[in-house]
């Protein structure tokens, strides 16, 4: 497991120039309103090759002041992990404004994959607790997040999935439908159909496991994935499933000419998390529920992902305390003392983290 | 820094693949500082190529006769046709000297998005050339890309009436490549295009 034991912030966010020694785990980092405490957590997730926790553009990334952004930002990350210390550096050089690169040991990384193998995270954020009362694509960004951490080659085809998408709806808009054209692209999305779908379930599966094995008082959490082409791959075999779904393509031409969407495949898949001791849904539970079934699917990811790569990953939870009742509270504070790897949480409030009982590090911000 | 002429030759440089605005400049430099020995050859150079190149017909190559040389060669085989997406990658193979059959330059893949139909596909020579009864075998050498798999798949429909044998380049592990380093697509791509030892 690789420990954060240093992290530098240079015209990243809110911060100019920040510098911190880590020396316990877990960490809480509170500060009032707008004293960059998520900013910080953005900043270790964007060390692991991504979009970071807020999703946010290059440009967003850089320090404003006076109205001018500076024109580049860098995050350094100091691991002590078994048997190696090493530094992860990511950023943005003023010469090259559109590429951001990485740096391992202060020498360019060679693949993204290398820092994938060293460094891994979970993450939980405030806007989260909305997913299950939005529509499905949010919550299939979710999930497809979830499975790209244990699937190395899923976030491509998921890109190349999107634009066979897009092909066929503007082919099937313009009226350009030339049957052998459109059967080209039919063919290749019912294969890369049917592996997203696939990739999902085996997924869901995986998590469920891990769900099943938390400790209580977190709700019995169970991902449930609504996706007609996951149910038949659980009866039939990938060729027959894929050869349905070419012919339901085929078949639904005039209908999605009409829609401008295409109305078979993955991306008509749903999930729901149930609390399975209430038989609840996380769309009907309270606020503080959903809450803890959140909580509880971070905490099995980081257990999936654990045992996948044999080292635990950061976790990263912003605001976790908020609306959990005291005595989830009081779960959540012995778990992440029992916990293997490390986390970092953030509040407004110290005294939402009483249950650490002071055994965790404080970075206090000011803003 | 130099007069509007330079600046235009400049632009004009950067314009071209694989040159950015600061080798364009260095190139311009070096171009106006020795004009007799790199400036004039290349003024001369430019204004042949301009005259003399044409598109082959047949093939889609550009050389400055038409039909192309590679075409008119008697010694290549005319049963067997490599389709490539540009110029470009009919050179890259010739560079490789491992293709004795003809070529085709599709001019683009298919693509709802860019634009690119059937239609402005170069096409109709192609299946012209298929018509005569003389090819026995279409190699599909075209991008490992969405846009180049969907054209893959729309050439071999449209292809198949001609009753002639269709095949792809494979895809795998380079040449002086570890297994390492490569990506876990073209290492699937790698184990289920296997052959026997």
């Amino acid at each position: 497991m690789a420990r954060l034991t240093r992290l530098q912030l240079i015209s990243f966010r809110n911060f100019a120039l920040a510098d911190w020694e880590i020396a316990q785990a877990p960490v809480v980092v509170h500060g009032r309103n707008g004293a960059g405490k998520t900013s910080l957590l953005e900043a270790i997730s964007l060390l692991v090759p991504g979009r970071g926790l807020r999703g946010a553009r290059l440009s967003e990334l850089a320090r404003r002041a006076g109205g001018q952004a500076s024109e580049g930002w860098g995050i350094s990350g100091w691991f002590d992990a078994p048997g190696r210390s090493f530094t992860v550096s990511t950023g943005i050089r003023p010469d090259a404004p559109r590429q951001r690169c990485f740096l391992i040991d202060n020498e360019p990384a060679a693949k993204q994959t290398e820092i994938a193998d060293l460094l891994s995270c979970v993450w939980l954020t405030p806007q989260m607790e909305g997913l299950f009362l939005e529509p499905a694509s949010g919550r299939r960004r979710f999930l497809d997040r979830l499975v790209a951490t244990l699937e190395p080659g899923f976030a491509r085809l998921l890109a190349s999935h999107g634009q066979l998408l897009a092909e066929r709806v503007r082919l099937l808009r313009l009226g350009m439908a030339e049957p052998a054209w459109l059967a080209a692209l039919e063919d290749q999305l019912a294969r890369k159909s049917v592996a997203i779908a696939a990739m999902r379930l085996d997924y869901s599966l995986t998590l469920n496991a891990a769900l099943a094995a938390l400790p209580a008082p977190f709700p019995r959490a169970h991902l449930r994935l609504a996706c007609p082409l996951a149910e038949r791959l659980a009866q039939a075999p990938a060729l027959s499933v894929e050869a349905g779904l070419r012919e339901a393509l085929s078949a639904g031409r005039a209908h999605d000419r009409e829609t401008g969407t295409t109305n078979a495949g993955v991306n008509q898949a749903d999930i729901d998390l149930l609390d399975t001791e209430h038989d609840r849904g996380a769309a009907q539970a309270s606020t503080g529920e959903r809450k803890a079934l959140l909580v509880s699917v971070m905490l099995g990811q980081a257990s999936v992902l654990r045992r996948h790569r044999a080292a635990a990953p950061l976790l990263l939870l912003d605001e976790p305390m908020t609306h959990l009742d005291a005595a989830r509270r009081e779960a959540l504070a012995e778990t992440l003392l029992a916990y293997d790897g490390q986390a970092f949480l953030t509040g407004t409030d110290q005294d939402q983290f009483r249950g650490l009982g002071g055994r965790c590090g404080m970075i206090a911000l000011a803003g | 820094m130099g007069g509007p002429e330079i600046e235009q030759l400049i632009g004009q440089f950067a314009r071209l693949p694989g040159l950015g605005p600061r080798s364009a400049r260095r190139a311009v430099l070096r171009l106006l500082q020795q004009p007799e020995a790199r400036l004039a050859p290349l003024i001369r150079a430019l204004e042949a190529a301009a005259k003399t190149t044409r598109v082959c017909g047949l093939c889609g190559n550009l050389d400055s006769v038409d039909p192309c040389s590679l075409c008119r060669d008697p010694r290549r085989e005319t049963g067997l046709i490599c389709v490539v997406e540009t110029v470009a990658d009919l050179w890259a193979l010739e560079r490789a000297g491992v293709h004795r059959g003809r070529y085709h330059v599709l001019g683009g893949v298919l693509s709802a998005l860019a634009g690119t139909t059937p239609e402005t596909l170069n096409l109709t020579p192609l299946l012209s050339r298929l018509s005569g009864g003389e090819v026995r075998e279409i190699v599909l050498a075209l991008p490992v890309t969405v846009d180049g798999a969907t054209t893959a798949h729309f050439l071999s429909e449209r292809l198949r009436e001609f009753g002639v044998v269709i095949t792809q380049l494979s895809q795998g592990v380079p040449m002086g490549g570890s297994l390492e380093t490569l990506d876990e697509g073209t290492l699937a791509a790698a184990l289920r295009t296997r052959r026997a030892v």
